[in-house]
C-alpha cells in the first residue's frame, strides 16, 4: 500500500425520489489497498457503487481517478463504459457470466468490437495467462462455465475484470456463495494481486473477515460517511456500534430439554439431474424446543429439501412425517394447514405478491380464517387492523399497509414475512436462510424470534449458509453437501467447514 | 443522452389518465390517413363525432355496438388478472351464439321466464367449456395457453359453418347457411321503441360491476390477483394454483359466450358465421386500455363502438374506408402500451459533461 491514490470521490449525493440513498460522501482509494465498504442494508453501498460504475447518475458530486499518466482525471459520469475504460472493475453478487461459453470466450466478450472479423487469440490467451500467474486465479480456459463451481465462477468473473486492465477492482459480498475454504483462496488471491498494485474496494456483511483482510474500513450510514479507520485500529464491537449507530444486542441462547418429534424425514430420496435437486436417503427428526441446523455451501440441495418440506415437490421415495402421521398428499395448502410456518429463502420470488399491498400479503396464508373472511369476501376491516397491528409490532417500516409489498426494502420485506409466518404461532418453523442480504439490526431481530419461539416449544428446521448463525443458534448441526445430510457429533467450525466443502471424516 | 429509469411510484392519477391519453393521441393519429385518403380533417371528425352523439339513435347504435364489447373486455380482463391469456374469446362467442340458438330456435317451445335463463345458461356453459378445454390442456401438458385459444378460434369456426351447413341450418332459409330464427320469447328485451339497443347492455354492465367487486373484495378475486402477480409466491402460501386458474378460465370462458348469445337473442334473432366482425379480439384490447379493471372495461368499450359507429358514418358521408376504426382501434392499443411503459420508467435527459483534466 502506497500513499498514492487512484480513486477519489468527492461530495457524490444521490436521491430517489424523497429517498436520500447517498448524502454528501467522499471517499478516496489509495494504490494497492483494500478498502472495506460498510454498512447496514439500505445503507448506500451498492448505491454508490453504482454511481462509481456509471449505472446510476449521482445528483451532486465528482469522481476522480488516475489515468495513464498517473494524473488525476475526472471521470465522466453515467457511463458504465467510461468506468470500465477507466479501469474500474466489478464483481457482483450474482455472476453476469454465460454459462453455455467457455472460461476463455467469458473473460474476452466485448471487449473487441462487434464488426471485428477476427480476433486475435493468441495474444488474449497470452494476457490471460499472465494474469492468472501473476494473481493465482487458476481456471481451466477451455472448460464452459456452466461446469464450473461457484468459487472458479467468480475467479473468471475477477479475471475477466483484470483482463480489461482494472485497476480498482469492486468486490461485492464475494464470500457469500463460498466455503470457508474457497473464501480463504479468495483472499489470498486478492492480496497477491493488491501487492501487484491493485486497488480493491469490498463490500461485505462479515465484520471477521473485514478486519482479517482489509487495510482500512469506511462506514456508510443512512447515506452518510459515518466512520472510516485503519482496520488495525479497529474492533468488531466498536464497527458494529458504528454500522447500526447502537450496540445491538446479541440474543442469548438457553439450554432446554427438547420435548416430542414434530417433523421427520424418513429416508427421503430425490432423484434430481444436478447436486443442486438431489437428496439421497436423507432423515431426520425436529424436535420441540429444538434449533436443527443445516449448514452448507448453497447449491447442495438445500433448496430441493426446503421445497419438500413446504409441500412444493413431492419426493420420489422415503416419508414426511408431522407429529406421528405420516403426510399422505404433500402440497403446500397441506403445510399451511398443519402450521408450518416457511421463511422461504427467495423472498421476492416465493415470499410476496410485490404488486398487493402489504396488509394483503400479511394475510396471504390466513384466507380461510374467520376473522380474514366474511360470506367468501375479505373482511377489510379486520384486515386493516391486523395488518396495523403486525407492522407495529414487527417494526415493518415503508410506506404503510396499502402500498405494495415491492416498495418495501429488502429488511422490511423480511421482516413482513416474519410477521406472518409468526403471527399463525407455527409449531414447526421452516427459516431458508432467514438472514440472507439483512442488515445487522434486521438479522438479530429474526434470531430473536427464532429464539423465542424455540422456547415457545416451536421445533425450528434452520438452513444457512452462514456458519457463524448456524453455531450461535442450533442445538444440533447437520451439513449437507450433494444431497447428502451428516450429522455433526460435535460444533466444530473447522470440521464443518471441511465437512461443507464434501471432504469426509 | 437519454436515459431509462425505474419509477419507484407513479401516482393514481397517471394511472388513470393514461388510457384517456391514449385514446385522445390516437385519435388524433387518425388526421394522418385521413389526411393521405385527401378528406378534409376537421369535416370528417365533425361527421365521425356526429356519427356517434348526433341524434339519439346514433348513440343507441354505439351502445348497441358496445355491449359485445364489455362482454369480450371482460372475459379477457378476468383472464388477464389472472395472467391467463385467453386470446380466444372469439371462438368461445360463436360457442355460446349456437348454444342459444340450439335451444333457442323452438326445441324448448317454453315461456320467456324459463326460456331466458335456460339460454343464457347453456350458452356460459358452452363458451366455459370452450376455456376450460385450452386450461386442462394446460395444466396436464404444460400447453401454452396463447396457442391452443389462438387456434381454437379456427377450428371453432370452421365447426360453425359445419353446423349452419347442417343440423343448425334453417330448413326454411332458401339455402343460406343460417340458423333458424330465435322463438320471439327467446329474445331478449330491447330497451327503446324502434331502436336496436337491448337489454343484454343491462346485463353487461351489471356483470361489469359485480366482477369489480368480486375481483377487489371476495377471497375469489384475492386468489385470483395472487396467482396472476405472483404464482410461486401464490403456490408457496398454499393457494390451489391450478383450482384458481380453472374458475378464472370457466368465467372468462362465460363471458365471452355470453357476448354471443347476447348478439344472437339481443340483436340479430339468428345465427350466421360473419356475427362477429372480430368482438372477441377487439376485447382484448378493449381490456388493454381499460387497464384490467372492470369498471374501465366499460368507459373503454363505449370509447372503441364509438370510434367504429363514427368510423362508419364518416366512411358513408366522406368516401374514406371504414378501415379507419381498425386502425384507430390499433393504435389505441399501442399508445396504452408506451403508456404502460411511461407509467413504469421514465425517460431522463442528460447534457453531457465536459471533461476536464486537473
Amino acid at each position: 500500500m502506497s500513499a498514492q491514490k487512484v480513486l477519489s470521490l468527492r461530495s457524490l449525493s444521490k436521491k430517489f425520489g424523497s429517498v436520500v440513498a447517498n448524502d454528501d460522501v467522499s471517499l478516496d482509494l489509495y494504490v494497492g489497498e483494500i478498502l472495506s465498504l460498510l454498512g447496514e442494508n439500505g445503507a448506500g453501498k451498492t448505491t454508490l457503487m453504482n454511481m462509481l460504475f456509471g449505472h446510476y447518475l449521482p445528483d451532486n458530486g465528482e469522481i476522480l481517478i488516475t489515468n495513464k499518466s498517473n494524473q488525476m482525471e475526472q471521470l465522466r459520469l453515467g457511463q458504465p463504459q467510461a468506468a470500465i475504460s477507466a479501469g474500474i472493475g466489478m464483481v457482483h453478487q450474482h455472476f453476469t457470466l454465460a454459462e453455455n461459453l467457455t472460461v476463455f470466450e467469458n473473460i474476452t466478450i466485448g471487449v473487441g468490437s462487434l464488426w471485428a472479423l477476427k480476433t486475435d487469440k493468441k495474444k488474449a490467451q497470452k494476457k490471460i495467462a499472465d494474469i492468472i500467474e501473476r494473481s493465482g486465479l487458476v481456471v481451466a480456459l477451455s472448460e464452459p462455465v456452466g461446469r464450473l463451481s461457484v468459487g472458479e465462477r467468480q475467479r473468471v468473473e475477477i479475471l475477466k475484470a483484470l483482463y480489461r486492465d482494472a485497476r480498482v477492482l469492486v468486490l461485492d459480498e464475494p464470500t457469500a456463495v463460498l466455503t470457508p475454504k474457497e473464501a480463504d483462496v479468495l483472499f489470498d488471491n486478492v492480496k497477491a494481486m493488491t501487492d501487484d498494485g491493485l486497488s480493491v474496494i469490498f463490500i461485505s456483511h462479515k465484520l471477521r473477515e473485514v478486519l482479517e483482510f482489509s487495510d482500512r474500513i469506511v462506514v456508510l450510514r443512512h447515506g452518510q460517511k459515518v466512520g472510516e479507520m485503519l482496520t488495525k485500529d479497529a474492533d468488531e464491537q466498536s464497527i458494529a456500534k458504528m454500522m447500526v449507530g447502537e450496540s445491538t444486542l446479541i440474543s442469548k441462547r438457553v439450554n432446554i430439554q427438547v420435548g416430542n418429534p414434530l417433523l421427520s424425514l424418513e429416508k427421503v430420496s430425490m432423484k434430481g439431474s444436478s447436486r443442486r435437486n438431489r437428496l439421497v436417503d436423507i432423515s431426520l427428526k425436529v424436535h420441540e424446543h429444538e434449533i436443527l441446523g443445516i449448514a452448507g455451501v448453497s447449491g447442495n440441495g438445500q433448496s430441493t429439501l426446503a421445497e419438500l418440506i413446504s409441500g412444493l415437490q413431492k419426493p420420489d421415495q422415503g416419508e414426511v412425517v408431522l407429529g406421528t402421521s405420516t403426510v399422505k398428499k404433500l402440497n403446500p395448502k397441506v403445510i399451511v394447514k398443519a402450521g408450518i410456518g416457511r421463511i422461504p429463502e427467495d423472498r421476492h420470488k416465493d415470499g410476496i405478491v410485490g404488486n398487493m399491498t402489504v396488509a394483503e400479503n400479511i394475510i396471504l396464508e390466513s384466507l380461510s380464517e374467520k376473522n380474514i373472511q366474511k360470506f367468501g369476501f375479505l373482511n377489510r376491516g379486520s384486515i386493516n387492523s391486523i395488518a396495523e397491528e403486525l407492522c407495529s409490532s414487527y417494526d415493518v417500516r415503508g410506506p404503510g399497509i396499502h402500498a405494495h409489498a415491492r416498495l418495501l426494502s429488502g429488511g422490511n420485506i423480511q421482516k413482513m414475512i416474519l410477521a406472518r409466518v409468526f403471527s399463525r404461532n407455527p409449531k414447526i418453523i421452516l427459516a431458508n436462510q432467514p438472514t440472507r442480504g439483512l442488515d445487522m439490526g434486521a438479522a438479530s431481530e429474526v434470531e430473536r424470534r427464532l429464539l423465542e419461539a424455540r422456547k415457545n416449544g416451536s421445533g425450528i428446521l434452520l438452513i444457512s449458509e452462514d456458519l457463524d448463525e448456524i453455531l450461535r443458534l442450533s442445538d444440533r448441526v447437520l451439513v449437507i453437501h450433494s444431497g447428502v445430510l451428516t450429522e455433526i457429533e460435535n460444533m466444530d467450525r473447522e470440521q464443518i467447514g471441511l465437512m461443507m466443502a464434501g471432504e469426509s471424516l | 443522452m437519454i436515459r431509462i429509469e425505474n419509477r419507484n411510484s407513479s401516482s393514481r392519477l397517471f394511472k388513470f389518465s393514461i388510457p384517456i391519453i391514449s385514446a385522445v393521441v390516437s385519435l388524433i393519429l387518425a388526421a394522418i390517413p385521413l389526411a393521405f385518403a385527401g378528406a378534409n380533417i376537421g369535416e370528417a371528425y365533425f361527421v365521425m363525432i356526429k356519427g356517434v352523439f348526433g341524434s339519439v339513435f346514433a348513440v343507441s347504435e354505439m351502445l348497441t355496438r358496445a355491449t359485445p364489447l364489455i362482454f369480450t373486455g371482460l372475459a379477457a380482463a378476468v383472464a388477464f388478472r389472472a395472467r391467463l391469456w385467453n386470446i380466444g374469446a372469439e371462438g368461445q362467442l360463436y360457442l355460446g351464439a349456437m348454444a342459444a340458438v340450439a335451444i333457442g330456435t323452438g326445441v324448448l317451445d317454453i315461456n320467456g321466464f324459463f326460456l331466458l335463463p335456460i339460454i343464457i345458461t347453456f350458452g356460459c356453459l358452452m363458451g366455459a367449456l370452450g376455456m376450460v378445454v385450452p386450461m386442462a390442456l394446460k395444466t396436464r401438458f404444460g400447453a401454452d395457453e396463447v396457442v391452443t385459444t389462438l387456434l381454437l378460434n379456427f377450428i371453432i369456426l370452421i365447426f360453425l359453418q359445419m353446423m349452419l351447413e347442417g343440423p343448425l341450418k334453417d330448413p326454411m332459409g332458401l339455402g343460406w347457411p343460417q340458423s333458424a330464427p330465435i322463438l320471439d320469447q327467446g329474445m331478449l328485451p330491447t330497451l327503446l321503441t324502434r331502436m336496436r339497443v337491448h337489454s343484454g347492455l343491462i346485463i353487461g354492465l351489471v356483470l361489469a360491476i359485480i366482477l369489480q367487486i368480486f375481483i377487489n373484495r371476495s377471497i375469489w378475486g384475492f386468489k385470483l390477483r395472487a396467482v396472476g402477480e405472483n404464482i410461486f409466491a401464490a403456490r408457496h402460501a398454499g393457494i390451489g394454483v391450478n383450482k384458481s386458474l380453472l374458475g378464472v378460465a370457466i368465467c372468462s370462458g362465460a363471458l365471452a359466450g355470453l357476448a354471443g348469445v347476447s348478439e344472437v337473442i339481443g340483436l340479430k334473432g339468428y345465427l350466421t358465421a360473419d356475427l362477429s366482425p372480430g368482438f372477441g379480439y377487439t376485447g382484448i384490447v378493449v381490456a388493454m386500455l381499460a387497464g384490467l379493471s372492470p369498471i374501465g372495461v366499460i368507459a373503454a368499450a363505449l370509447f372503441i363502438a364509438s370510434v367504429f359507429v363514427g368510423a362508419d358514418s364518416m366512411s358513408r358521408a366522406m368516401g374514406v374506408s371504414s378501415y379507419l376504426a381498425d386502425l384507430v382501434v390499433a393504435m389505441s392499443l399501442i399508445c396504452v402500451l408506451i403508456g404502460g411503459f411511461v407509467s413504469n420508467y421514465k425517460l431522463t435527459f442528460t447534457k453531457q459533461k465536459k471533461v476536464t483534466t486537473k
